[in-house]
């Protein structure tokens, strides 16, 4: 199947993959670990039950998206020395340290408190319970600090020093290393992405609920609440992207001239290309339907500043254009599709029938796996765009790769792309299956034992009913 | 003290952190099909449910500090024994989801039960073969892999690999030993009995195949003055073996699981023996392939101010679900 591609080409593919796959599910459970935090702590603050069967519904699901993000994490730890051996010897000192944090600081943590979180509901106390929830959210972030620090740091590397054996070594500040320019837009853009993704995909939920039921107070709630978000939180993201995008200017400019397709130098103002197809052999954006001067007021405040194209950059230098034009075009218009949702929301709710909007509710189905597709939509954009170069500007990706033959490499894409199609696939499944079931009063939750979970759910009566459980479940109470 | 001894120390640590704690998990996967499908199957599996996914993340940490720590050996170390790391891997994705699809689809839980087995046997299989490849010697030049594709598997490796799936089907066992009752623990006793002997014979095996293996390891057990220290570790091994096996016929609890567990800790003091100085035998030292003293310092404040509060809080994870594991979960 690979055999006519070599294997520098199939280590990248096998990374894309595999990384790719990986970022699903933190993508998700990030943002999920942090509304399973909300709504417990909102269930301690106020004893409404709608949030404590909100919790146990999505505890289910969180429990398998966070298991596929455990299993494929371990394998990326390893990817790096499987593949990218030179890489990892070179980039070791000064990478190595943060993601030993990481260990540290985040996996640890979340996975200590998960068995806690997931099955300690009725042996530690309900504040001691929430403690270990929250400590699981804080270690998703945490853990995204981290990997996004090394990750920034390749992309705008700073603070190190070359070694006589062609080392990266730490310089004088882990400061400046970990802190590296673009690390704080990368990090607050690509949670915020995670957030949102996880918003939409409960506003689905809710909202696919909604229509068979507008009076489920349980899809009411979680339409209402992930709704907030996509209203309040997109337009912080837009601006957010706005700001890495010009961060980028300022340290990757190749990267930004392959995102809006400018081959050519612009002396007295740049024009915004909405859409086109770029063709790198003769060095245009065919059929492009432009605005004059928008991009140079986009990215220099200035209708006629002059903008360099990828005129000014050797051929050899250049990352692939169409990859990376369309890609951000993908993402900047799934995050003004998400923007339009929350506003819409707004108009809903200010005419008091956000639980009473079919097209609303549809619109809010069809969005909710958007927040995937702009994540890696993004992901590809930053990451493509600073090719040829993995450390960018120092360290090419074709001189960092593992010294290993093209069968060995084809062989392990093959084997993971088998596993992973259907291994996640299942889970996937799984967790539409959970979604698929109507959330009502009594909902149980992640459960071990001979009763099974799944049989239970859904068909039990809550209150009359509780197995595995020393104390019924505190009674139904008016909500919402 | 030199911080790459330190660093060395660490790493063992956290390797032995995760071959006793994901190894009883591994073992139980390992052991699954002699285990009763229904009651039996659910209890094994819940003893371990809450706190499987923290027990495998030492074997990041091991591999992640090695990267930050020894970044040469890790570069070394991973491209030489590819298939096995992910074989490994693939085998861990496997044993991972098992944990909850099969309480997610009663229809193919016979499925998801296999996929447990599978996982664990495989990754188990692929962590012992990599020690054995590491022991047996990794070509390096110029900081780099330079053996063939399939020098990881000879007929010692294959006798490592085997030597691990034992030594965690030990674990595994003599772990539900303590954590189950009855005519389950009854089934517990006689898997562990059957696993502590061939563990202690494979790892006898190994031990002896080390000495002809390479004339320099020989040459550090078998000559004075070494010898009257190396000497005390096969012989508190054996001590270790023989009140183990005792155990397992009598004890009710925790006894055979520690033995079990000072067992590995004796093969591993064994390991350090033959292996030290050497990272990557047998030319590349701890020093050869350390990270500068400044990576090692910032991370050793990192492991100072997070390594209490981690054993802390795992230490609490397993106090709370601790005790027999009966039908519908804890009581």
């Amino acid at each position: 199947m690979f055999d006519q591609l070599d294997a520098l080409l199939l280590a990248r593919i096998q990374f894309a993959f595999t990384v790719s796959f990986h970022f699903f599910f933190p993508a998700f459970s990030i943002g999920l670990a942090s509304y399973l935090a909300v709504l417990e702590g909102l269930w301690l603050k106020t004893g409404k039950q709608v949030y404590l069967d909100l919790f146990k519904y999505w505890l289910k699901i969180f429990a398998i998206a966070f298991a596929m993000g455990v299993v494929s994490g371990i394998v990326m730890s390893y990817q790096f020395g499987t593949n990218w051996s030179v890489f990892s010897d070179v980039a070791g000192p000064v990478i190595g340290p943060l993601m030993a944090y990481e260990v540290l600081t985040a996996f640890f943590l979340e996975a200590g408190f998960l068995g806690v979180m997931l099955f300690g509901m009725n042996k530690v106390g309900k504040k001691l319970h929430f403690t270990a929830t929250l400590m699981v959210a804080i270690g998703t972030f945490v853990s995204a600090f981290w990997i996004l620090s090394v990750n920034s740091w390749m992309q705008t590397p700073v603070g190190h020093v070359m070694g006589e054996n062609g080392q990266f070594l730490p310089g004088d500040s882990w400061w400046d290393i970990v802190f590296n320019p673009s690390f704080p837009y990368r990090l607050v853009h690509t949670v915020m992405a995670a957030y949102l993704t996880t918003a939409f995909v409960v506003g689905g939920v809710g909202a696919w609920h909604l229509l068979k039921d507008r009076a489920n107070p349980h899809a009411r709630k979680m339409f209402s609440m992930a709704m907030w978000m996509a209203a309040l939180v997109t337009p912080l993201q837009i601006f957010a992207g706005d700001m890495h995008g010009l961060n980028t200017l300022e340290h990757q400019p190749a990267k930004v001239m392959a995102m809006e397709g400018h081959f050519e130098s612009h002396p007295d103002g740049a024009p915004l290309i909405l859409f086109g197809i770029p063709d790198s052999e003769s060095k245009t954006v065919r059929y492009a339907i432009e605005i004059p001067k928008l991009s140079s007021l986009i990215l220099k405040h200035d209708l006629n500043a002059p903008m360099d194209g990828l005129d000014t950059i050797p051929d050899h230098e250049e990352p692939p254009v169409g990859m990376v034009f369309w890609s951000f075009r993908i993402m900047v218009g799934i995050g003004f599709a998400m923007l339009g949702i929350g506003l819409w929301s707004l108009y809903a709710r200010a005419r008091k029938r956000l639980y009473d909007a079919p097209w609303l509710h549809r619109a809010a189905i069809l969005m909710a796996p958007s927040g995937f597709v702009a994540v890696l939509a993004g992901w590809i954009t930053t990451e493509v765009g600073r090719q040829p170069y993995v450390i960018y500007g120092l360290l090419r990706t074709a001189d960092a790769a593992s010294p290993l033959d093209a069968p060995a490499v084809a062989a392990s894409l093959l084997a993971f792309i088998i596993v992973y199609f259907t291994v996640f696939g299942i889970g996937v499944w799984y967790i539409l299956r959970l979604m698929g079931k109507t959330p009502h009063t009594g909902e149980v939750g992640v459960k071990r034992g001979d009763t099974g979970p799944i049989r239970t759910a859904g068909i039990t009566p809550g209150p009359t009913q509780n197995p595995g459980h020393d104390e019924p479940l505190p009674a139904e109470k008016e909500d919402v | 003290m030199d911080l790459t001894v330190i660093w060395a120390f660490i790493i063992a640590f956290a390797v032995f952190a995760y071959v006793v704690m994901d190894g009883f998990d591994l073992g139980i996967g390992i052991l699954f099909p002699t285990i009763r499908v229904g009651q039996g199957r659910d209890r094994a599996m819940n003893s371990i449910a809450p706190v499987w996914d923290g027990n495998e993340t030492w074997l990041v940490l091991g591999g992640g500090g090695l990267f930050a720590a020894f970044p040469l050996a890790y570069a070394v170390i991973l491209p030489a024994t590819y298939p096995l790391i992910i074989a490994m891997l693939l085998g861990l994705v496997f044993r991972g989801v098992a944990f909850e699809y099969r309480w997610r689809d009663p229809n193919h839980r016979a499925f998801w039960d296999a996929a447990f087995f599978g996982g664990s046997l495989v990754a188990a299989m692929a962590q012992g073969m990599t020690l054995g490849a590491l022991l047996q010697g990794i070509e390096v030049v110029d900081r780099s892999y330079a053996g063939s594709w399939f020098d990881w598997l000879t007929p010692y490796t294959l006798l490592c690999g085997l030597g691990v799936v034992a030594g965690y089907a030990l674990l595994g066992s003599t772990w539900l030993i303590w954590k189950l009752e009855g005519g389950a623990q009854k089934h517990a006793r006689y898997l562990a009995l059957r696993a502590a002997i061939a563990t202690i014979v494979l790892m006898g095996a190994v031990s002896l195949y080390n000495i002809f293996l390479n004339a320099e390891y020989a040459e550090r057990w078998l000559t004075a003055p070494e010898i009257y220290f190396a000497a005390l570790v096969p012989i508190l091994t054996a001590i270790i073996a023989l009140s183990m096996i005792h155990a397992i016929r009598k004890d009710r609890n925790s006894k055979p699981f520690w033995l079990s567990i000072a067992l590995f800790f004796f093969g591993m003091a064994g390991l350090g023996v033959t292996m030290w100085p050497y990272v990557v035998p047998p030319g590349v030292t701890i020093w050869d392939a350390a990270a500068p003293e400044k990576s090692q310092i910032f991370m050793l404040v990192g492991v100072a101010l997070t390594m209490p509060l981690i054993i802390g809080y795992t230490a609490w994870a397993y106090w709370v679900f601790r005790g027999k594991v009966a039908d519908e979960g804890y009581h």
